[in-house]
Formats: C-alpha cells, sequence, structure tokens
C-alpha cells in the first residue's frame, strides 16, 4: 500500500511536469511579440527597447532555460501576470477559485446524493418502466447543451413564475454567496442536473455488476432481508466506482462549470476564464489551466488512494 | 473414400466441400453463425438502438439531401422579412437576417454532423494508434505515453480548446482539427487497455507457440477483436463532439459568421427568447438533444453487441 502510494505520488509529479510543458508550449504557440503585447505596436520601430525587454525578462535565452525559469515562478505562487486587466493571475484567481470551488463542490455533493438512489431503483427494477424513465431523464439531460438548460431553468423560475433571481450573487468576497444564497439555487441546480447526468448512469450498472456478486448470494443464504443486502452490502461496494468517477470527471465538471458560470454570470474562475479567451489574455487563460491541471491530477491521486483504502480486495 | 463421408450428391464433385454444397438453409443450420451475426441481432432487438440509427440517417438525409429538395433564403439579408412565424412560404419561419429557418437549419446542421463526425474519426484514429502502439510495446514508451494521456487529460477539453480557437480563426477544418486533437485522448487509454488484455489471451499465445510473429497477431487477432470496442468508443466520440461545438458557438468561439452550426442558431436565437420568437430556439434545439441522443441510443446499442459476442465466445 505503501509502496503503491509512492508510485502512484511519483506518476502524478510526472504528469503536473508535463502539464506544465504543454502549457508551456501553448505558451510559446501565441503569435507575435511579448514585448510588443506589453508595450503596443509602436515597439517594433525601436528594436534596442524590444532586445532590452528580452533581456529584462529573460526572452533572449534559449526556450528551455525560459522553461525552468517559468517553471521555478510556478513554484513560488507566481502563475504570470495579466497585462489585459493589469494585476497578477494569482491575485486575479484567489477569491473566483474559492468561488468556484463552492459551487461546484455543493453541486458535486447534491448530485451524487440524488444519482445514487437513482441508481439503486434503476437497478433493482431493472428494464421495469421506472427503469427506462431514469434512463430517458439522464439521456436527456445529457444531451440538452448545458447552457440551453440554465436558460431554461431561468425562463421558468425567474421569468415566468420570479421565484429565484437570474443573476448569480455578484460582489467581492465570498460571503456575499451566502449572504444572497437564493441567488446560488439556479446555477447549482444547472451544475447538478449536468453532473447528475454523468453519475446515475453509473451507480445503475456499478449496482447491477455488484448484484450478481458471490456475496450477495452468501447474505441471501444465511438469511439477510432485501433492505439489508441492499443498503449494507451493495450500495456501500457500489459507491467504491463512483469515488474514481469523481476524480476522473473532474475535467468534464468544470468544463459545466464554465458553461453554468458564464449563463448565470457567476463571478467564478469559468467565466474570467471565458472572458479573457475572448480578450486574448493568454497569461491568465494558461495560469487557469495550470490551476485546473493540478486540481485534477491531486483529485485523480486522491481518488485511486481513496479506492485503495476502501476496497481492501485491491491490492497493489 | 472414407465412411465418414456421405455420399456425393449427383452432379456435385465429390469431396468439395459438403456445407457450401448444401442449401442455404441446411448451411446456416449446420454452420455457427459468425460473431457479426449474433452482434447484429442483438442491436435490432434493441428497439432504443433502432429509433437512434433511423433518427441518425433522417437527419443526415435531412441536412445533406434536404437543401437540393428545398431551397430557401440562407445568405441574402433581407430586413422586409425578418421574424416572420411560420407560416406559407417559410415553413418554420424566418431570423432576424430574414433568412429562412429550415434551409438555415439544413446548412447549419451539415455543419454540425460534417465537423462532429470528421472530428470523432480523426480522433479515434489518433488514439487507436497512440493506445495500440503503448499497449503492444509496453515496458518504458508505454509508461512515457499513457502519461502524457494523463497529462493532457487532465486539462479540460474545453478549456483547451477554447485557448486553441482564441489562437487560430476557427475554420471548418480547424475546429476538426480542434476537437479531434483535444479529444483523442480517453480512446487511446480505452485501446491500450484492450490490447494489454488481448496480448495474453489464449489464442493470441496459441498462435504463437505455432510460430506466428508480433504483426500476425496485431492484424489477425488484436485488431479485430478490439474493433468493436473502438466502434462503440467512435459512436460516443460523435455525441461528444457535436456537444463540444455547441459549447464552443455558445461561447461565441465557434465557427464563424455567415456558417453557423446548431449551436451558434441556437444561441443566436435565444437572445430573442423575451419577444416570443420560438422558432429561433425550438427548432435548432430539438436538432441538438435528439442527434445526441440518437448517437448515445446507438452507441449503448452497439456496446451491448459487441458485449454479447465477447460473452458468448
Amino acid at each position: 500500500m505503501a509502496l503503491y502510494i509512492v508510485r502512484r505520488l511519483l506518476q502524478s509529479i510526472l504528469v503536473l511536469l508535463l502539464v506544465t510543458m504543454i502549457t508551456f508550449a501553448l505558451l510559446r504557440a501565441i503569435p507575435g511579440n511579448v514585448a510588443a503585447a506589453i508595450m503596443g505596436p509602436n515597439v517594433y520601430r525601436d528594436p534596442g527597447a524590444i532586445k532590452l525587454f528580452d533581456q529584462t525578462y529573460g526572452f533572449d535565452h534559449p526556450w528551455y532555460y525560459q522553461y525552468v525559469l517559468w517553471l521555478k515562478q510556478l513554484l513560488h505562487g507566481d502563475l504570470g501576470y495579466s497585462w489585459n486587466l493589469n494585476q497578477s493571475v494569482a491575485s486575479l484567481l484567489g477569491q473566483r477559485l474559492l468561488k468556484s470551488g463552492i459551487l461546484v463542490g455543493i453541486s458535486v455533493v447534491l448530485a451524487v446524493l440524488i444519482a445514487v438512489p437513482i441508481g439503486m431503483v434503476q437497478a433493482v427494477r431493472r428494464n421495469k418502466f421506472i427503469d427506462h424513465f431514469f434512463n430517458g431523464f439522464s439521456t436527456f439531460f445529457y444531451a440538452t447543451p448545458s447552457f440551453l438548460l440554465g436558460l431554461l431553468l431561468i425562463l421558468v423560475f425567474a421569468i415566468k413564475f420570479p421565484i429565484f433571481p437570474a443573476e448569480a450573487p455578484q460582489g467581492e468576497g465570498v460571503g456575499v454567496i451566502f449572504a444572497n444564497f437564493n441567488a446560488m439555487i439556479l446555477p447549482i441546480a444547472t451544475l447538478t442536473l449536468i453532473t447528475l447526468a454523468l453519475f446515475s448512469r453509473y451507480m445503475r450498472s456499478a449496482v447491477i455488476d455488484n448484484l450478481t456478486e458471490d456475496y450477495v448470494r452468501t447474505a441471501k443464504a444465511k438469511g439477510a432481508s432485501e433492505q439489508r443486502i441492499l443498503f449494507r452490502h451493495v450500495m456501500r461496494n457500489s459507491l467504491i466506482p463512483i469515488i474514481t468517477l469523481l476524480g476522473l470527471q473532474l475535467p468534464q465538471i468544470l468544463a459545466g462549470a464554465l458553461i453554468t458560470e458564464s449563463v448565470f454570470n457567476f463571478p467564478g474562475m469559468g467565466l474570467l476564464f471565458y472572458q479573457q479567451a475572448q480578450k486574448e489574455d493568454y497569461p491568465t487563460l494558461l495560469g487557469i489551466i495550470v490551476v485546473v491541471g493540478v486540481a485534477t491530477v491531486i483529485g485523480s491521486l486522491l481518488a485511486d488512494i481513496a479506492y485503495a483504502a476502501l476496497d481492501p480486495r485491491v491490492r497493489y | 473414400m472414407t465412411v465418414f463421408l456421405p455420399p456425393p450428391a449427383a452432379g456435385l464433385p465429390p469431396l468439395g466441400g459438403a456445407g457450401e454444397a448444401e442449401p442455404a438453409g441446411q448451411a446456416m443450420s449446420a454452420k455457427p453463425r459468425s460473431s457479426f451475426r449474433r452482434g447484429l441481432e442483438v442491436f435490432v432487438e434493441n428497439r432504443l438502438a433502432v429509433a437512434g440509427l433511423v433518427i441518425a440517417v433522417v437527419m443526415l438525409v435531412f441536412c445533406f439531401i434536404g437543401p437540393l429538395v428545398y431551397h430557401g433564403n440562407t445568405t441574402v439579408v433581407n430586413f422586409t422579412n425578418e421574424t416572420l412565424p411560420p407560416g406559407a412560404g417559410h415553413p418554420l419561419g424566418t431570423d432576424a437576417n430574414g433568412n429562412d429557418v429550415l434551409a438555415r437549419l439544413m446548412t447549419s446542421g451539415r455543419i454540425s454532423l460534417e465537423v462532429g463526425i470528421a472530428a470523432a474519426v480523426l480522433a479515434t484514429f489518433l488514439g487507436t494508434m497512440w493506445g495500440s502502439i503503448a499497449g503492444y510495446i509496453g515496458g518504458a514508451l508505454d509508461a512515457v505515453m499513457m502519461r502524457i494521456v494523463d497529462a493532457v487529460l487532465s486539462i479540460p477539453v474545453l478549456f483547451l480548446a477554447l485557448v486553441v480557437v482564441a489562437l487560430v480563426t476557427p475554420t471548418e477544418p480547424v475546429l476538426i482539427m480542434v476537437i479531434a486533437v483535444t479529444s483523442w485522448l480517453s480512446t487511446a487509454r480505452l485501446v491500450r487497455g484492450e490490447s494489454l488484455s488481448l496480448r495474453v489471451r489464449e489464442y493470441v499465445q496459441a498462435m504463437r507457440v505455432m510460430g506466428g510473429g508480433s504483426t500476425r497477431a496485431v492484424v489477425r487477432h488484436i485488431a479485430p477483436n478490439a474493433v468493436g470496442t473502438i466502434m462503440v468508443n467512435l459512436t460516443f466520440q460523435v455525441a461528444d463532439a457535436i456537444a463540444l461545438i455547441v459549447a464552443l458557438s455558445y461561447l461565441g468561439l465557434g465557427i464563424r459568421p455567415p456558417q453557423e452550426d446548431w449551436g451558434a442558431m441556437l444561441s443566436n436565437g435565444i437572445t430573442y427568447v423575451s419577444n416570443g420568437y420560438w422558432w429561433l430556439i425550438v427548432p435548432p434545439g430539438v436538432c441538438i438533444i435528439l442527434i445526441i441522443t440518437a448517437v448515445m441510443w446507438m452507441g449503448e446499442g452497439l456496446r451491448d453487441a459487441v458485449e454479447v459476442r465477447l460473452q458468448r465466445r
């Protein structure tokens, strides 16, 4: 087990290095000159200024040296500087990261809490009406574009029946989210529905697989009731793959969060990414990509370790 | 002539492949049905899968043959005809530029389907090559190749695609490339797993013992057995690719006007929601949901068919 964790940790570090390399390659792929991007196109008339800039910021070094330099900055928490917003990317992200984290966290927990009973009902009543009903339900939410889902919720619950505000809580600080939680309902509902469709399908097949296992037959032979078998044995075992799924699906959930944030104007990381993508503010975009990549790698590492810890059958 | 062989039928060459010489009906019962046929039967029995196939075919006909039959104004801006409700001359009404919504739906659908299918095929090809090389060669190369996959997979496709589309102007071929380059990774992982498990199967080992080489193992045994899994994956890739262009179009980074896909049509239409122009929203919305659902159903049917083939083998 300890050996497995160490090996998995080393792998993750390698993957993280590769993430930074990809990001750096994208950074280099950006057309144009950094000096011109900062000082304006007029700087082309003055080659001396470009040269001075390159020398000051290390752009006259070979690319691998620049990569090491950039990596060193990254390790010190320097994610780059947004010339467009005239602010460091780290300070831009601080609050938004937390806000996005709250939105994603609540939605994922809700989605799992709803997906587990749905998947179990589907598996137990396999090929019955209720199974087909929830199957149609999850396929529909999978096929519906996320932005359409969000806008439909706005149309019904904010315009037709004005119960909730159409816009997410605005303003500085994380506190506004909880101070104005009414406005969080629709964004959370949207992201929950998108994520739910990803999960309930897996829960159904995990329960179906587990129902055919030997331990179910043993429990039956010992006289355990249906309910006991289902809740004490099958449900617990079926939840284990959901943990791995959480680690694997994190990128997809974050993509859903980006769309949700842009529909509800939720001031999180996704909205920032989208707005800066249109302004071609590459330092911010790549800073966010590094953060998201690191979060995903750590997430899947934790998921794997949790999996190994929870399932005694897994031996590495 | 041995006693075990049936006497040759009159007018037929003796010893000439008894099964093939018999009438078709008897040959069917004598020969074990091919695994392809068994898979096909499972697919056809699955009503949702057949419904999905029918919807997909109807969509293809609608988008590619439809414009030959139904002619409507799709490019000329005509403000005297703007946002007309459905009626005579315009079965689905007109949009804000005075273009015919039905005709627009066909041309936009062509882009959605072309980009979706081409990107999925390209991504599946890339992923299959990458995964089978990693899985078959194994060792250090496998480890490095799969860590690269892990690294790219940890960046959400939508984020990566947004950066690339911001870098280059999204024309149709560019979009296909971007989606393919950002979505081949799950296929690579899947095919690698498949080729790892197939490599050590008994029949591959038996062939090895009999003196077959690596090329024969890959071409005759591993590739044909992985084809089912790859096809299933391809189907789901089509659904995901169509959904991805829809998302990119909504974010304003899809294909450039005057060309548009269903996603762009839908997100343009939604801006008129408060005016009650439902005919700008419902048709593209229904098309997107229908095609993705249809492709998913097909994929699920295919998966069941492939699994049954593997089980009964």
